[in-house]
């Protein structure tokens, strides 16, 4: 008997340790929007998004900022995509599974976690030296699409791994080939789950920094860019360069900033979140 | 012409030896019932038939199997071109997640048929062959998957039968179905038959005696018996065959 009450005793004080370190996390989270919303609010307004950066804290705005944190998503997007997609399918479908397969497998899922610094260290040798890009906008889409390519190729693995089996066989079996089984019935099934890591992978690119800074990107940027090879500044730099600076007044500009980049990273990962939901409820076997 | 016949067939998966010197010529317009328990290799050997164990790493095969007098394993052979041929419908109902025409309709779109009048003309004419078509006619653009499992198992049906195969496969097309859908499965096996060659996998030996004009009887990856359904369900030659038919085993 003692000993079924030590364990209940055990249940009820994982339990307990369990809320505590939910509500930790949730509380900290919350005392730290409570405190950006009561520094920045009052701070965004249209002149805020549409102003060029200035030296008179009232006057900055972020119009360089979010611009190139927009071109920047854009155009990773459009290199990471099709590569981490293709390089997904080919694993999974075409590749033989024997050890080389599960070191590359294990190696992908490893890059995943590799700090981004380094990768911003590898694009500063690649793209802006060897390449001769210098601190442009496609130096620094290149260097984050290394960094979230690694996320989509697994996202899009386990998708079309979920994908059962028998689908395949039905398609085969009417003398289907590989190519078409794959564009005609895997994708579709998988498109959601491949979705969802698609835009957590670009909400990560989004919230990066110190690659960025590595390459060269630039805090002070008095144009809105206009081409990929243009300089640029993102919402994370200017953030960074504005809680830096002594003065109250910046600090409220980087507060302000700041609800900006988390308005749109909330709404990526609310775009997974609806995308996931939908494919869950459109796919059921 | 014999639609199949299959000279010394070995089957290895990796170092296991899954089928052994099988010899067997499989008539037109037949329904022809593989039996045995569960590992004896039926579905394997159902599966070379129309290369469907190519995917598997692991498969070998010795020996020749001809469809119509072609080696189906020559190197010349497209292997969609003989899938086409030689239709598959599996145990499990396994429609594609998409509307009913859609599922009919796909083998066509592979092999590049875009007339949408053809392809129409032929889900209609697949559907009815399937006997599902009074009770789809409505509700075409309806998902498959939203169908019950025996009408899931006669679009899978009528979706083999779009792309015009002479040979169809069906891999215990019954096993997960309740007895009045195995019924409608079974009347339309007896059906198909004029037109097409047919080989059933069966774990029920009912079944097999009532559908097939000829049986096979398979055991520990060698074919032991093969004959007239009628003879080798009263009279079988074997005592493995008479062991299991019986049900002593298996």
């Amino acid at each position: 008997m003692s000993n079924i009450q030590r364990n209940r005793n055990i249940d009820t004080a994982f339990k307990y340790v369990g809320i505590g370190c939910t509500f930790f996390g949730i509380v900290m989270l919350l005392i730290f929007i409570g405190n950006i919303l009561v520094d920045g609010l009052t701070r965004i307004d249209w002149d805020f998004l549409t102003n060029l950066p200035s030296r008179r804290a009232s006057k900055a705005g972020i119009l360089t900022a979010w611009t190139g944190t927009a071109w920047i998503l854009g155009l990773t997007a459009i290199i990471a995509i099709p590569m981490g997609v293709a390089a997904g399918i080919y694993l999974q479908e075409y590749g033989k599974k024997n050890r080389l397969a599960h070191i590359i497998e294990l190696n992908i899922a490893n890059l995943a976690g590799v700090p981004s610094i380094i990768y911003g260290l590898l694009g500063l040798e690649i793209f802006v030296r060897v390449m001769r890009l210098g601190g442009s906008l496609l130096a620094g889409a290149l260097t984050l699409a290394l960094l979230i390519l690694p996320i989509i190729i697994v996202a899009t693995r386990e998708a079309i791994k979920a994908v059962p089996n028998s689908l395949r066989e039905a398609s085969y079996g009417m003398g289907a080939t590989k190519w078409q089984t794959i564009w005609y019935q895997v994708l579709p099934a998988a498109s959601g789950g491949i979705l969802t890591g698609i835009i957590l992978a670009l909400s990560r690119a989004v919230g990066e920094t110190a690659p960025l800074i590595v390459i060269g990107a630039l805090a002070y940027v008095p144009f809105v860019a206009d081409s990929p090879m243009d300089e640029f500044t993102v919402l994370p730099i200017q953030i960074f360069n504005w809680v830096s600076r002594p003065q109250q007044e910046f600090l409220v500009n980087g507060a302000a900033a700041i609800i900006i980049l988390l308005i749109i990273t909330f709404a990526m990962n609310g775009i997974a979140v609806y995308l996931r939901n939908r494919w869950q409820k459109k796919v059921s076997w | 012409m014999k639609p199949i016949e299959a000279k010394n067939i070995n089957v290895y998966y990796g170092d296991n030896h899954v089928l052994k010197d099988i010899d067997i010529t499989i008539k037109e317009n037949t329904v022809t019932a593989f039996i045995g328990p569960s590992g004896c290799g039926k579905s394997t050997f159902l599966r070379t038939l129309n290369r469907m164990n190519d995917y598997i790493d692991s498969f070998r095969k010795k020996g020749k199997i001809y469809i119509d007098g072609k080696d189906i394993y020559d190197k010349k052979v497209r292997v969609e071109e003989l899938r086409r041929k030689v239709g598959m419908v599996f145990q499990k109902p396994n429609p594609f997640p998409k509307s009913i025409f859609e599922n009919v309709a796909y083998g066509l779109k592979i092999h590049g048929i875009k007339s949408k009048y053809e392809i129409n003309d032929t889900v209609e004419k697949s559907l009815k062959q399937a006997a599902l078509w009074n009770e789809v006619k409505d509700k075409l653009d309806k998902p498959a998957l939203s169908l019950s499992g025996g009408q899931q198992q006669r679009l899978c049906i009528a979706r083999t039968l779009a792309v015009k195969p002479s040979i169809i496969l069906m891999d215990e097309p019954a096993s997960a179905l309740d007895p009045i859908s195995t019924a409608k499965i079974e009347e339309l096996i007896f059906e198909l038959k004029e037109k097409y060659t047919i080989v059933i996998v069966t774990h029920n030996m009912q079944q097999a005696s009532r559908i097939s004009d000829r049986t096979a009887f398979f055991y520990l990856g060698e074919l032991v018996e093969y004959g007239k359904t009628s003879e080798l369900f009263t009279n079988p030659r074997n005592k493995q065959t008479e062991n299991y038919i019986t049900g002593r085993f298996g």
